[in-house]
Parts: C-alpha cells; structure tokens; sequence
C-alpha cells in the first residue's frame, strides 16, 4: 500500500466548504460514511444539524464505548526544545525556565499523580534529544510501567527501532499530533529544529503502529487554520491508518489554541461549536476511534460533551515539568482551563450516568 | 470496473460451474449471465467417456476459468490441486477451497492461511474460500490474497446473507476485493450483497438448479448491477428511530 | 506391459511416450494434466517421458465447480 498522501489543502478547504443541505441529509442519512460524507459534516451548511449530529454521535459511542470514560493525565518530563513553533510556550526562543526532570523526580511525579488516582498516564516533552532521547524515555518506561496500567508517549518523531525498544519497555502507546495538515502553513509555523520535516512527522503514526503500538494517536492543532479542512485530512489519515494498521487502536486529539508563553493567538479562531461539529463528524465517520478531550478546555463545556462523543478526558493537568509535586520549577506549555481535581473530574463524570475508568489494558497481559 | 490482481471485470457475477443438467444449459446459462468468471474444479477424467470436457464447451476467450481446489482437505491437498490446476493451462489464478468436513463443506480457517501462504511464495494469484471472519479476512489479505472470498451461507443452502454483520465488517476493513460466495439463492440475496459494498459475488447452485437457468442467470445479472448501482448512488439508513423533528438539542451548554 | 491409470489396473505397450498413451484413451493431451508417479510433467514433458512397467499415471482435467 502507498504512503500516506493527502490532496492540496486549499482541495480539502474547497471540498469540506462545498457541500449543501442535501448532501448533508445523505451524510445525516448514512449508515456509514466514506470522505466525501465526512466533508458533508463538516461543512458549514451542517451547523443547523448539531442537534442531529450530537444525538447519533451519542448514539454511537454508547454502543460502542458503553457509558464510560477514559481518565489519564500528562505527566511533563521536560520543556527543553530545539524547535521554533510560533504557536508553543517550549519553543527554543522563549525565555522560559527549562528543566529536564531527573528520574527521582519523575518518581516522585508519577506517584503524585498515583495518589490522585491516575492510571493511565501520558509523558510529554519538548523536543531535545541531547537532554531527552530514547535512553532516558526507555528507562522512565521501565520505572513507570508496572505502576501504571498504559503508558503513552507524546514526544519528538523517533524511528522505528526507537518504538520497538520503548514498546518493549512499556510504552504502550504514542500521539503525534501533524499540528496543521497544510504544509505551506506547517512550514511558516515551524522556523527551526528537526520538527520542520512535514514529511517526516506525517509518517511518524504508521511507523509508531508497524513497530506494534497497542494505540497511536493523530490530532491537529485548531485554531491555525480552517478547521474543516483539517477535520478533513484527519478524516483521511484515520482511514488510511485504519486500512493499513488493522491492529492498532487509533485515537484523535483536539488541541485549541489556548494563551501560552509568546503571546501566540489563534490565527483562525475554533468557537466551541466549531469543536463540537468536528468532534460529532469524526465519530460519525469513524465509530470505534477514541476521542480525546484535554483541561486546554473549560468545565462547562468538557461537562456538556460527556457521553457526546468524546471518549477521554484528561484531569487535574499540570502541563510544567514538576507540577505535581511541588510548584514552580519550570514553566508550562499553556495555560489549562479546566482546573478540576481528578476526584472533581471523576464526579462530574458520574454525574452524567457515566463511569471514570482509569484503565483498559493490563501491561502484564502483554506478549511480545 | 473491478480489479482484482491486476486484471479487470466489467461484470461483477461470477459463476460456477457445477450441478448443470447439460454443458448445453450451463453454456446458454453463463452466456445470459453476462459473466466473465467461471470457477472450475479439477478432477480425474472419466476414462470411460474421453469427451466429457468442458473447455469444449466454454470459450475461453470470453470466460475467465478460475480453478478451485473443490475436495481439498488440508492445507497440502489444496497446493497440490492448485499446482495441478497451473499446470493445466489454467494460469496462476486458484480459489482456494479447504473443506474438511464433507457435511458442511465450511471451509478450515487454519489450513487456508497455510495454503494462502504457500501459494502466495509460489507466485499464485489466491482467492480464499472462507468463514465470514473478518480477521481472518485481514490474516489473508496480509498474506498477499489477491480477494476474500466469505461465505453468505453455508455451500448449496440457498439461505441468503446469514453473515451479514461478519460481511459487512469485512468490507469496510478490507484492502483487496471481497466476494461474496456460497449461499445466495436468489437474486434478491445477491442485490443485497452487492448493496452492502461487496465487489462481486459468486453463485453457482441456485443458476444450475433453477427451473429454467438461462433465465434465473439473467435474473441474476440484473440484481448485481441493480444492487451494485444502490450501493453506488448511496442507501438511506434505516433508522432505529423516528427522527424528531425538532430534536430538543441538549447542546445549550456551548458558548 | 501393467501400468495404472487413475487408479485403475491397464495394458500400455511398452516404452509408449505419455503424449501417445493419453491418445490412446481418447483424450486430447493439450485438455488434461498428467501427473506420473507423484510427479506433475510439463506440457513440454509428454513427448519425452516415456511409461515403465508399474508406472502410476493420473489424468486430471477441469470439471464444472462452484
Ligand atoms: S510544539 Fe513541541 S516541538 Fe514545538 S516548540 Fe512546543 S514543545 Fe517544542
């Protein structure tokens, strides 16, 4: 099978702005959608369908997820990072504190997030292989994984032989977000570091599920670009992956620009309703990929979506290495809005009729 | 136009060979069949009568012959059948059949992928024969199958799509052709198939033993086009309830 | 000389190639396939292999299948 390719993004801006009511029925009316459905949702002219869009996404998700909800929590390993991304407060030009947290005080954050509850952790960085490479990660695998029930990764891109050796060390999944699937943006975006290889972090899911991930997640960063088009190119790379990847879980990520150090703004701003929209299509057009919903958004509205369509939540997030244990140490990547405790999150869950679970696989199963 | 392997169909009706009361009836039949694949099987040649032959009857010029590995058992039977076949003049193209128990003629999911495997190396062009398993369909495909051919029902029962949630998963993971084989008895069964997304579907039994063949092969010709054109134009889900009309949203909490 | 066909006892003289003997039974050797003590030959083969005294010959060809 080819790589992963996608047509021009002003192609996907045209399709996904396109359709008309009549299109959007069909899609409404599909008992599964291929693209061109997805860009249906997506359209504008399927903003007066939320209502019926929310309902068969809530539909949907209760068959398939059952009234559950995921819990995890980042744990920030490091804020070193040799990339210029206009829109991050790690960017290598920022004048932030940096560390890098040393294994005891990895430690000492994990057993933090432990007591508050946490199972399923997700390590995050900067990326700065000198002070953060696959050795490192591998050993915080080894000490983490029999103290969580997954371990995931959101890291650099690293190489095929880099995710065979975390899986074996524990790491069980990894996301790494394109940011924007436009490369002509992606490039005005990305002004130094390894980070500006569009092509090479495009390919970074397939190699991570080839190399055996349990779960691999996607994303795109909203609020750079036309978030119906990238809705789009998500749609596309979920199908590819899927096709090619039948043993991989695949999950998508929906970061909205929120204030971080660098003062960046959201180039295209993603209303609440747009993120709803989005996040309704994709489970439509995809029944069975996990749907992540972070503290980068408010209680109000991480409440009103549960059992929507999303299937995880992260809570009590600190996303500054060293958060959790102690305060202040080094600075953090952007600003949460939804401040709730883990206890907090997991009661408003069953508060909808829903039940946190803080895991879904066992490592110890686990063969080869 | 359907591909498989490389080469192209304009009908997407394959056919069998089997259970024909005459070359005669089975040549007019696929002849109104508009199919442009037949399977065949290979078996000893009847000494006592040297003219039994059907390549005579069939133009090989306007039927693909897709040979079978009908009988086999095992795993070794099957690529002894379908060196056999290649040997014959038949191409590198096999359905790969393993069917080891002779009551039900289900085909053993463990042998095929063997079988699949090893011919693969070989350099067939592999169709198997199998349960309506998506994962195996996968563990095939993965195995270089050329198509995936499940099972709507179990061989010469007529009963229609009994797999069809198994299908339907089927298709919509599958990178190669899926046809669906064994079990349509009626046209209708084979218009529903071909709805769902199916890339072909084969039907042997319920030509050849129909009241008039030739007739129910053109009844089947039309239900494969009329099925494939409404899966084409896009069908309307039946709904599990009536739609509100003015759905209360439960959306008021978004700003 | 005793061969066996398809499972079956028959006479062949002796020396007979395996393009003649398919002849003789009424066959057209281009329509069958020939497999001779275990071994499946080549089309090319017929003209040259010639048949033993206990030779196992089986001769396959395609029939209607579904
Ligand atoms: S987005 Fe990632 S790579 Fe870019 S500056 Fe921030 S931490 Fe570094």
């Amino acid at each position: 099978m080819a790589d992963f390719s996608l047509p021009g993004f002003t192609e996907l801006i045209r399709r996904a702005a396109r359709p008309g009511k009549t299109e959007v029925l069909a899609a409404l009316a599909a008992e599964r959608l291929d693209l061109e459905g997805l860009a249906a949702l997506l359209s504008p002219a399927a903003e007066e369908f939320l209502p019926q869009m929310a309902s068969r996404s809530r539909r949907i998700t209760g068959q398939r997820f059952g009234r559950v909800i995921q819990i995890y929590a980042p744990l920030y390993l490091s804020n070193y990072c040799a990339n210029r991304c206009l829109y991050c407060g790690f960017s290598a030009e920022n004048r932030i504190r940096r560390r890098c947290l040393t294994l005891e005080e990895v430690d000492a954050e994990a057993q933090a997030l432990i007591d508050r509850g946490i199972r399923h952790l997700l390590l995050v960085s900067g990326e700065a292989p000198q002070v953060l490479g696959v050795d490192y990660l591998a050993q915080v695998a080894r000490r983490l994984a029999g103290r969580f029930d997954s371990l995931s990764i959101e890291v650099q891109p690293l190489g095929d032989d880099d995710y065979l050796r975390l899986f074996a060390a524990g790491i069980t999944s990894v996301a790494v977000y394109q940011e924007t699937y436009d490369p002509e943006l992606y490039r005005r975006l990305h002004l130094a570091g390894p980070k500006m290889d569009y092509a090479y972090r495009l390919a970074t899911p397939g190699r991570a599920a080839a190399a055996g991930m349990r779960e691999v997640g996607i994303g795109a960063l909203l609020g750079l670009n036309d978030w119906r088009a990238e809705g789009l190119a998500l749609g596309a790379h979920l199908a590819w992956l899927r096709r090619r990847f039948w043993r991989t879980g695949l999950t998508v990520s929906f970061p909205r620009i929120r204030p971080a150090s660098g003062g960046f703004k959201a180039l295209t701003p993603v209303s609440e309703q747009n993120l709803a929209q989005l996040i309704f299509a994709l489970r439509l057009f995809d029944h069975d990929v996990g749907l992540l919903l972070s503290t980068r958004e408010e209680p109000r509205f991480r409440n009103g979506m549960l059992g929507l369509g999303p299937t995880r939540y992260s809570a009590g997030s600190c996303t500054a290495p060293g958060g959790y244990a102690e305060e202040g140490l080094g600075d953090e990547q952007f600003a949460v809005d939804d401040h709730r405790s883990v206890a907090e999150v997991c009661a408003a869950i069953h508060e909808q009729g829903l039940d946190p679970v803080r895991k879904d696989w066992d490592r110890c199963l686990q063969a080869g | 136009m359907l591909t498989i392997a490389g080469k192209t169909f304009s009908s997407r009706l394959f056919t069998g060979t089997g259970k024909f009361s005459s070359p005669q009836v089975m040549r007019e039949a696929l002849e109104r069949s508009g199919s442009e694949m037949v399977t065949v099987a290979l078996r000893r040649v009847d000494l006592a009568d040297p003219a039994d032959d059907i390549m005579r009857v069939l133009d090989r010029e306007r039927f693909f012959f897709l040979p079978n590995t009908a009988g086999a058992r095992n795993h070794k039977e099957a690529v002894r059948l379908a060196r056999l076949a290649r040997a014959s003049g038949g191409g590198d193209w096999v359905k790969l059949e393993v069917t080891p128990d002779p009551r039900t003629l289900l085909p053993d999911p463990v042998d095929t992928l063997l079988a699949t495997e090893e011919l693969v190396k070989e350099g067939f062009v592999v169709l198997p024969y199998i349960n309506a398993d998506p994962i195996l369909a996968l563990r095939l495909q993965e195995a270089g199958a050329a198509a995936v051919m499940p099972l709507a029902a179990p061989i010469g029962t007529n009963r229609g799509l009994v797999t069809r949630y198994q299908i339907e998963i089927i298709i919509q993971q599958a990178t190669v052709p899926v046809v669906v084989d064994a079990g349509l008895g009626a046209p209708s069964h084979a218009a529903q198939a071909m709805e769902m997304g199916a890339d072909a579907v084969l039907v042997n039994t319920a030509i050849a033993v129909a009241g008039d063949p030739v007739a129910m092969a053109d009844a089947f010709r039309q239900a494969v086009i009329a099925g494939r054109l409404a899966f084409k134009a896009g069908l309307g889900r039946v709904s599990d309830q009536a739609a509100a009309s003015s759905p209360s949203s439960g959306l008021e909490f978004i700003r | 000389m005793k061969i066996i066909v398809n499972g079956e006892d028959r006479q062949a003289p002796p020396g007979i190639t395996v393009a003649a003997y398919v002849a003789t039974l009424g066959f057209d050797p281009e329509t069958v396939v020939v497999e001779l003590d275990g071994q499946i030959l080549g089309r090319f083969e017929y003209d040259e292999r010639r048949l033993a005294e206990g030779a196992e010959l089986e001769l396959i060809r395609f029939v209607g299948g579904g």
